[in-house]
C-alpha cells in the first residue's frame, strides 16, 4: 500500500531542459507563473500553451506525462469551472434554463481561471520532472544565500529538504514493516469508518515517531564525526554553472511574458 | 612517523556527573597500520570507546590524542575526525544523501576540499570498497552491507590514518558481514590504515592481529588472538565466548592432536587436521 507513494517524479532522460542550472530553472518558473497572470483575455493562453509544448519537446518528455499532473487536480478544476460559469455577473446572456443562466462573461473566466491552473500545474511539473531532487535543493540554497546575511537560515533548509528526502522512503519502508507485524498480531487497518481508520493508525504511528527519533540521534552524531559543522567554510560537489543554454532559456521566457502581456 | 596513531591514556568517561563510569581508567594505543578488534559483552564500554577515539566524546579524566592530537581541544576537532574515521553500527542511519554519490561527497564538502577535486576521490574511494558501479544509485535500494561499504567509502574518501568500527557488522546478514570485513582487511593491507574493529563475532576477532577484550569499561585482556583466546574460562565469565575454531582445537589438543593454537579460522584449521593425518 505505501509502496504505491512514487517520490519526486524525476524523468531520467538527457536533454536541453535537464542540462539547464537548477537555479535558472527555478527562476524561470517563477516567470513562468508571471507570464501566466499576466495575460488577461482568454488570447493570451495560445502562447502559454506553445511554450509548454515546446518546452516538452524539449525537455525530451511525453505531453502525456506532463498533463498526468493535472490528474489529481480534477475536482478542483471542475470545481473552479463550475462556480466561475454559473456565478459571474455578466450581461451577454448565451444559455438560460430556469434560474441558472450562463452569460458570456461567466464562460471566458471559467475557461481563463480553469487554464490557468493548468498551466500552474504543468509549469511546476515540467521543474520537477526535469530536475534532480538532489539538484532542486542545492539550487535552492544558492538562491536562498543572499537571504542568509539577514539571517534567514538558507543552508540549514536545504540540509533538512535534502535529509527529508534520503528518509522518506527508509521510514516508509519502517511504515509498512510495523503495520505487518501488527496485521501479524490482528491490528485492523483497513475496515470501520474514517475515525476508526484514524485510531488504528496510532499504535503504528507512535513506534515510527520513536524510531524516527532514535534515527534522527544517530545521523546527527554520525554527520558529526563526518565532521559537519554547519555552511560555514563548507564546498560543494556540485558546481553550478549559468551557461549559453541558460541565456537562450531565460530568453525564450522573456518572450513568452512579452507574447502574453501584448496579446492579453 | 609516530609511533602511536590513536592513544588512550588513564580516560575515565561518565556521560553523566555522578553517573557510573562506562569507560574507567583506560590505557591503550594503536600503532599506524595495525588492526584490532575490540571484544566486550553489551555494556561493556566499547561504543564509548569508539566515540572517545575521533573525539565525539572528550574523557572525563584523561587524554585521548589522535595522531598527536589532544581530542579535548577545540582548535583540533575537524582534523581529528578526518584522521580517525568512524563507521556506525545502523547502516541506514549514518547516510546523509539520496545519492551515493553525493553521500561519499558529504565529508569532503565539510572539510571545505574545492570541487573540482571531489570527483577523483569519491571514486577512488567507491573503487576501493568496490562500490564505483553504484555511484548514481540511492542508497535505500542497496543492501546492508552495501550500504555500510558506501558509509566506509565516505570516510575514506576524506583519507584517514585510523578506520574506527563501531559495531559495523551488527545488523548485517552473513554475506553482508563478510563483504564488509573483507574490506577493512584489504584497506588494511593495502593501504596500512590502523583499524579499530569493535565487535562481538569472535570470528572476525580472530582474523585480527591484536584482541582487546572490554569489560565493566574497563580494558581486562590485551593480546594476540592465541593469547586471548586460550584463556576461554576467562571469557566465559565475561560472557563472551571462543571462537568455534578454537574450541575445536581445543577439543582436538585434548585428544591428543597436535594441532597448533594459531589454527582459528576455518581454512587453517582444515590445513592442520589434514597434516594431522
Amino acid at each position: 500500500m505505501l509502496k504505491d507513494i512514487t517520490l519526486g517524479q524525476y524523468y531520467p532522460v538527457r536533454s536541453f531542459v535537464h542540462e539547464l542550472d537548477p537555479r535558472v530553472k527555478i527562476l524561470l518558473t517563477v516567470a513562468f507563473i508571471v507570464a501566466v497572470f499576466v495575460g488577461g483575455s482568454l488570447w493570451a493562453a495560445i502562447p502559454i500553451t506553445l511554450f509548454i509544448i515546446g518546452a516538452a519537446k524539449a525537455a525530451n518528455l511525453p505531453l502525456k506525462l506532463l498533463l498526468k499532473g493535472i490528474k489529481p487536480l480534477r475536482v478542483i478544476l471542475i470545481f473552479t469551472f463550475v462556480l466561475n460559469l454559473f456565478f459571474t455577473p455578466g450581461d451577454t446572456v448565451l444559455l438560460q434554463a430556469w434560474k441558472v443562466r450562463v452569460t458570456r462573461e461567466g464562460l471566458t473566466t471559467a475557461c481563463r481561471f480553469s487554464l490557468r491552473l493548468v498551466f500552474l500545474v504543468t509549469g511546476a511539473s515540467l521543474l520537477t520532472l526535469t530536475t534532480q531532487p538532489v539538484a532542486l535543493t542545492d539550487g535552492m540554497e544558492r538562491l536562498m544565500r543572499p537571504l542568509a546575511k539577514i539571517g534567514f537560515p538558507a543552508h540549514e533548509l536545504a540540509m533538512m529538504m535534502s535529509i527529508a528526502l534520503r528518509f522518506i522512503p527508509t521510514l516508509l519502508e519502517e511504515a509498512d514493516k510495523i503495520m505487518k507485524a501488527q496485521m501479524a498480531r490482528g491490528a485492523d487497518f483497513e475496515s470501520g469508518n474514517l475515525i476508526q481508520r484514524a485510531k488504528a493508525m496510532v499504535p503504528l504511528l507512535v513506534p515510527l515517531f520513536v524510531s524516527a527519533f532514535r534515527r534522527a540521534g544517530d545521523l546527527a552524531m554520525a554527520m558529526e564525526a563526518r565532521c559537519y559543522h554547519g555552511g560555514q567554510g563548507r564546498t560543494r560537489l556540485r558546481v553550478l554553472k549559468v551557461g549559453k543554454n541558460d541565456y537562450i532559456a531565460c530568453a525564450v521566457m522573456a518572450l513568452l511574458i512579452a507574447a502574453a502581456a501584448v496579446v492579453g | 612517523m609516530e609511533e602511536f596513531i590513536l592513544r588512550v591514556e588513564n580516560v575515565s568517561y561518565a556521560y553523566e556527573e555522578g553517573a557510573g563510569m562506562a569507560v574507567q581508567d583506560m590505557n591503550l594505543a594503536f600503532r599506524p597500520g595495525e588492526m584490532t578488534a575490540v571484544l566486550g559483552h553489551n555494556g561493556s564500554g566499547k561504543s564509548t570507546l569508539a566515540k572517545l577515539l575521533n573525539g565525539l566524546y572528550t574523557p572525563t579524566v584523561g587524554k585521548v590524542t589522535v595522531c598527536g592530537m589532544d581530542t579535548a581541544l577545540d582548535e583540533h576537532t575537524w582534523q581529528i575526525r578526518q584522521s580517525a574515521g568512524l563507521v556506525f553500527q545502523n547502516p541506514d542511519n549514518q547516510l546523509v544523501a539520496s545519492i551515493v554519490r553525493d553521500d561519499v561527497a558529504f565529508g569532503l564538502e565539510n572539510i571545505g576540499v574545492p570541487s573540482a577535486e571531489m570527483p577523483g576521490r569519491i571514486e577512488d574511494a567507491l573503487r576501493d570498497v568496490g562500490m564505483l558501479d553504484f555511484i548514481d544509485r540511492a542508497p535505500h535500494m542497496l543492501s546492508g552491507g552495501q550500504k555500510q561499504r558506501i558509509a566506509i567509502a565516505g570516510i575514506l574518501a576524506m583519507r584517514p590514518r585510523a578506520l574506527i568500527l563501531d559495531e559495523a557488522t551488527a545488523m548485517l546478514d552473513p554475506k553482508g558481514r563478510r563483504e564488509v570485513f573483507s574490506v577493512v582487511e584489504r584497506l588494511n593491507r593495502e593501504q596500512g590504515i590502523t583499524v579499530v574493529w569493535i565487535t562481538h563475532f569472535m570470528e572476525e576477532a580472530a582474523r585480527c592481529r591484536r584482541v582487546i577484550v572490554m569489560d565493566q569499561g574497563k580494558c581486562v585482556m590485551d593480546g594476540t588472538p592465541a593469547e586471548v583466546f586460550t584463556q576461554a574460562e576467562r571469557l566465559r565469565a565475561m560472557r563472551l565466548d571462543v571462537p568455534p575454531m578454537v574450541a575445536l582445537g581445543d577439543l582436538l589438543r585434548a585428544r591428543g592432536l597436535r594441532i597448533p593454537r594459531e589454527a582459528m579460522d576455518i581454512e587453517s584449521m582444515a590445513r592442520e587436521v589434514l597434516a594431522c593425518r
